[in-house]
């Protein structure tokens, strides 16, 4: 699915990365834990997290990760949000959970890493 | 070439800036993406490592055309048990570190997983020095 399907999805906010939207996204990961993250060989991913802090972003970078989702709205800080515009990352927020945005991306086609 | 930086204990905000500064070198120099990846991931877990359990600490990267050199060498305190730290799931992290994200207890087995060679030279009350090979020519590759 497109970065655009997935904001109108979850009722999304766009902070950064606007001009990316047709970009496509075929695999989701939800997680806090940025090790696991730094486990997957997949680059295809959107991330979907509540963690919003700069590791976040930091993680996302290391892991070629180009779109994440801040669940709950989380509202990222200037900070992380001008590190994800430096690196190429579009960051969206939502004000559903992560189990509720993960469910809605699941059952829209999203596919999981495992 | 050879690049070195100082890691800081506890400055949470900045961690993950050398390897970020260091993906951007190897990006220049054209290695391929593949390498660049895991590399950086086991470089990024053992920047994390530095800031959230040590003294503060060093890291200095040797990069040639067919192979990747790191040493991530801290002043301390040590890895009492390293067997069990490289147990996946074991961690003695603070819930500031848990805050950040980490302290999943996976990051030692995620430099382990993504180096080609890995020596750690660790004790209790002992500096912890980290060496990992990443060799850059495809056959050579565990990743």
């Amino acid at each position: 699915m497109t970065l655009k399907e997935v904001v109108e999805i979850v009722n999304g906010t766009v902070l950064c990365g606007e001009e990316s939207l047709d970009r496509e996204v075929h695999l989701g990961f939800a997680s806090d834990l940025m090790s696991d993250v730094l486990t997957l060989l997949e680059d295809d991913i959107l991330l979907i997290t509540g963690l919003s802090n700069n590791q976040a972003i930091r993680t996302a970078e290391m892991s070629d990760i180009l779109q994440i989702l801040f669940v709950r709205n989380k509202k990222p800080t200037k900070t992380m949000v001008d590190l994800a515009k430096e690196h190429g990352i579009t960051v969206i927020t939502t004000p559903y959970s992560m189990f509720r945005s993960s469910g809605l991306l699941f059952g829209n086609g999203l596919k999981p890493v495992y | 070439m050879h690049v070195s930086y100082e890691v800081r204990a506890g400055d949470f905000s900045n961690a993950g800036n050398v390897s970020s500064t260091v993906k951007g070198i190897m990006k220049k120099l054209g290695i391929a993406p593949v390498h660049i990846k895991r590399i950086i991931v086991a470089l990024y877990e053992a920047e994390v490592n530095v800031v959230a359990h040590s003294f503060g600490g060093e890291i200095s990267c040797v990069i040639e055309p067919d192979s990747v050199e790191i040493v991530v060498a801290d002043t301390g305190p040590g890895i009492p048990d390293l067997e069990l730290a490289m147990t996946e799931g074991w961690s003695t992290a603070t819930p500031e570190v848990r805050e950040m994200g980490f302290g999943a207890g996976m990051g030692l087995s995620n430099i382990r997983k993504n180096a080609d060679r890995l020596s750690i030279d660790t004790g209790e009350n002992s500096p912890t020095r980290i060496n990992m090979h990443f060799a850059l020519n495809e056959g050579e590759s565990n990743a």
